[in-house]
């Protein structure tokens, strides 16, 4: 297959040389410096790799790089470009809802998705929807709480 | 750094030393280690740069405690400094003053008070310069906000260091002020640097990286034990920009990618001498008994055992090193970072002050970073290299290489008189560890033993330690107790504590929870659970349901009131409990290390259950604010009582007594 040289990224494009079945956490990390998408567990199952998609939330550790050439992706350094926050990052401060603020950066991308999806979610449909994310510290309610306050603000992508 | 090159370093501004006679008293000497690098009695240290920037260093880390808010409120109550223009030098072995390492929930009884004293030296310090400025009384004088002011005239801070060197040092014992007069401290400041958190800015250390730098990949043995006999590399070696490092047993392959790193780490062919393992996770608790020191325990005791658990800190151990002639320096990870400085210095026979380890705040740790295995990996290939190298561990890698939580067997007796007062109690713990050993409830005939024993695996420091397998055996045993004389075990337990603290916990969380008007139904289970430890005392209440089919327990509802003395940051203070239930949780009902033949089995999360949104109860917390007491560290006991809580409520709803964790296996 041929190398994938181009990468739309945060509204730019991004000239890169990787071979296809890399995965778009590598280089999203290694090539771009974009590292605030995260290594958790690299088989799908913490999903603090989360980056939007097409606004789609994807698991970048499991996505290889030439599925995604030509989509639109999206990493949390691109969700608040103009230094202004996103309502589902701001929410999250204001929720006090991380600790070690290692796994925040998949779970905003994970609920900016959900209300993409859902604006108004109940909680059943918050915990349904979140519950590929794994945090350790434990601030689950907190994330709820936020995602909750963030959907009467236009939390959508 | 020395004391006369501070300002060489800083520029001028005005310096606060912080004496800690109180270290030397508990130890009996001075800091061990230090070197020239800090003077070595210096607890900690502040200054007040010329641009009004108030630094502080401590050796404290921040792995997800909020350590580093909490030190500014310190500061920001005595100082009046604004909380922007604070900054907190942490975990850094070159500025910093030694530390022990943010082990034991000391952060907030020991180093709190420390910063608070050197911030209250440095207002009087700026009160004196005004004073001496502008020639008047400096009784005249306020300070607020970042300014010093007397009528009409106000200056900065940074105005007033301007120009100036001037060092204090102070003793450690200064006397504070009363916690009911606080106006920053025991108020909810955000997290301090949470904007870096939600924006991804903040690098982990699992993220930095370094012109030219390697990555590199470490082979492990198949089997914890197992010696290397013979290594072919040379596959990996032909691939490009491959570099094979091979001393003795450690071999390591890095790349300019970790890509390549890790398929050169799959290309080489090494043979291992296998060795016999003693135990696997079934047999290892007759293990513990076999392999046991100390008296021997009476006959019939109940035994209840605990399974080893895996931190699982959601950033896997990472270490970036690099070598300047003959010093190195490690960005990594750490609880410790003196404690791995020490290792760095031991592992490559250098002084400790040509090892320099900082600490980025830290994708967590829960205990389960004290040491430094990924800086020494890192350390070891950089120098053999001459590059930057970095070693950031799989999942994989971090649950097999790390080091667990203790399994236990813990055995149990107790007597009571008919009318609920306990008149025995004999405990033996063995390997799972001593903390929270001793009931906190009032027995006049009490043995309480903790054993060594052998571990087949690598074991070390847990939030809370084994008090999490004390008060679950502990406080299911009381429920034994209890049911042994048909007493309810919110009454049983009021009956044997005496310690008004331990009382006001438990009659907290039983009130809000509302355990005396409980209604009980079919497929239900309420379950009560209280302790101390670590200066806290913490009572859970919670609320089961049990699948009639499966027997899947599903926890509805904890109740936990908690007092660690006077609150310090109310909001943290109640993530932290939270938290604290949540990662409970796993070790309570599911979370189990399986091995045998010195292999770990559930070392990736698809076969290591983890908490989760759905998992989660409602919680609620009870604060108890002591302003009357001296705080305590909150980031460790307030898991001790749920998984007593969770056993106790399956007893409640189906009569099965569960002895062993985790609950569900």
């Amino acid at each position: 297959m041929a190398r994938v040289t181009e990468l739309s990224v945060n509204g730019g494009r991004r000239r890169i040389d990787a071979d296809p079945d890399r995965t778009l956490l590598s280089v999203l990390r290694d090539d771009l410096d974009l590292t605030g998408t995260k290594y958790g567990c690299g088989e799908g199952q913490c999903a603090a790799c989360t980056v939007l998609v097409d606004g789609v939330a994807t698991k970048s550790c499991l996505t290889k790089v030439g599925a995604v050439a030509g989509k639109r992706i999206v990493t949390i350094e691109g969700l608040a470009p103009e230094g202004k926050l996103h309502p589902v990052q701001q929410a999250f401060l204001d929720a006090d809802a991380m600790q070690c603020g290692y796994c925040t950066p998949g779970m905003i991308l994970g609920a900016v998705a959900l209300l993409g999806r859902t604006p108004n979610p109940t909680e059943a449909e918050i915990v349904t929807g979140m519950n590929g994310h794994i945090c350790r510290c434990g601030t689950y309610p907190r994330v709820v709480r936020a995602i909750h306050a963030a959907a009467g603000k236009g939390g959508r992508a | 750094m020395k004391r006369r090159d501070f300002f060489a370093v800083l520029g001028g501004g005005l310096v606060v030393l912080l004496d800690d006679e109180i270290y030397a008293q508990e130890t009996g000497g001075p800091r061990r280690g230090g070197g020239t690098a800090v003077p070595v009695e210096i607890g900690a240290w502040l200054h007040i740069g010329e641009s009004g920037v108030v630094t502080v260093y401590t050796g404290k880390v921040e792995v997800g405690q909020n350590a580093r808010t909490s030190l500014t409120q310190a500061v920001v109550e005595e100082l009046h400094a604004p909380p922007a223009s604070v900054h907190m030098a942490m975990g850094d072995t070159d500025l910093t003053p030694f530390d022990m390492g943010t082990v034991g929930s000391m952060t907030t009884p020991r180093m709190w008070p420390q910063i608070r004293r050197a911030a209250a030296a440095a207002r009087e310090m700026l009160l004196d310069l005004a004073a001496q400025k502008w020639s008047v009384d400096r009784a005249t004088l306020a300070i607020a906000d970042g300014k010093v002011s007397a009528g009409a005239r106000s200056a900065s801070f940074g105005e007033l260091a301007r120009g100036e060197k001037w060092t204090r040092t102070i003793p450690s014992s200064v006397p504070l002020a009363e916690a009911a007069a606080w106006k920053v401290a025991g108020k909810s400041l955000p997290k301090v640097n949470g904007h870096a958190m939600v924006t991804g800015a903040h690098k982990y250390s699992y993220d930095l990286s370094r012109p030219g730098m390697l990555h590199a990949k470490v082979l492990y043995p198949p089997q914890f034990g197992a010696t290397l006999i013979s290594l072919d590399a040379s596959a990996a070696e032909a691939m490009p920009g491959v570099k094979v490092v091979h001393e003795g047993n450690f071999v390591a392959v890095a790349a300019p990618d970790p890509e390549t790193a890790a398929k050169a780490a799959g290309v080489l062919q090494a043979q291992w001498k296998p060795v016999t393992a003693e135990a696997d996770s079934h047999t290892v608790f007759q293990y513990f008994k076999q392999t046991a020191q100390g008296a021997a325990a009476s006959a019939n005791l109940t035994p209840y055992t605990i399974a080893y658990i895996a931190h699982v800190p959601l950033e896997p151990r990472a270490a970036l090193a690099e070598w300047e002639g003959d010093k190195v320096t490690v960005w990594t990870g750490s609880q410790r970072p003196f404690g791995v400085r020490s290792e760095l210095a031991q592992a490559f026979g250098i002084p400790e002050e040509k090892a320099r380890v900082i600490v980025p705040d830290t994708g967590s740790g829960y205990g389960g970073k004290h040491n430094g295995d990924a800086a020494l990996e890192a350390a070891r290939v950089s120098k053999a290299l001459g590059k930057p190298v970095k070693r950031n561990w799989t999942r994989e890698e971090e649950m097999t290489w790390a080091y667990f939580r203790p399994g236990g067997l813990i055995e149990v007796a107790g007597k009571v008189s008919p009318d609920g007062v306990i008149t025995e109690w004999e405990f033996h713990n063995y390997n799972s560890g001593g903390s929270g050993l001793q009931s906190p409830y009032s027995i006049p005939g009490k043995k309480e033993q903790f054993h060594q024993t052998k571990s087949p695996l690598r074991q070390g420091s847990y939030r809370g330690l084994a008090a999490t397998a004390n008060h679950f055996v502990r406080e299911s045993y009381m429920d034994e107790l209890a049911q042994s004389v048909k007493l309810d075990p919110l009454e049983f337990r009021l009956i044997n504590a005496k310690d008004e603290r331990l009382r006001n916990v438990i009659v907290a969380a039983a009130d809000k929870f509302g355990w005396k008007a409980r209604q009980k139904t079919a497929g239900r289970g309420f379950g009560i659970a209280a302790g101390f430890e670590k200066g806290g005392y913490v009572a859970t209440c919670a609320e089961i349901s049990v699948d009639p089919g499966t027997g899947a327990v599903k926890v509805l509802r904890a109740v936990v009131a908690f007092e660690c003395g006077a609150v310090v940051n109310p909001e943290h203070l109640r993530n932290q409990v939270e938290g604290a239930i949540a990662m409970g949780l796993g070790g309570a009902l599911f979370e189990e290390i399986q091995f045998g033949e010195g292999k770990i089995s559930t070392n990736r999360l698809a076969r290591y259950r983890v908490p989760r949104f759905a998992d989660m109860p409602v919680i609620e917390s009870v604060l108890l604010d002591r302003k009357d007491l001296v705080s305590a560290g909150a980031g460790e006991t307030p898991i001790v009582g749920i998984a007593p809580a969770i056993g106790n409520a399956i007893f409640d709803a189906n009569g099965k007594r569960i002895r062993r964790l985790p609950l569900m296996a």
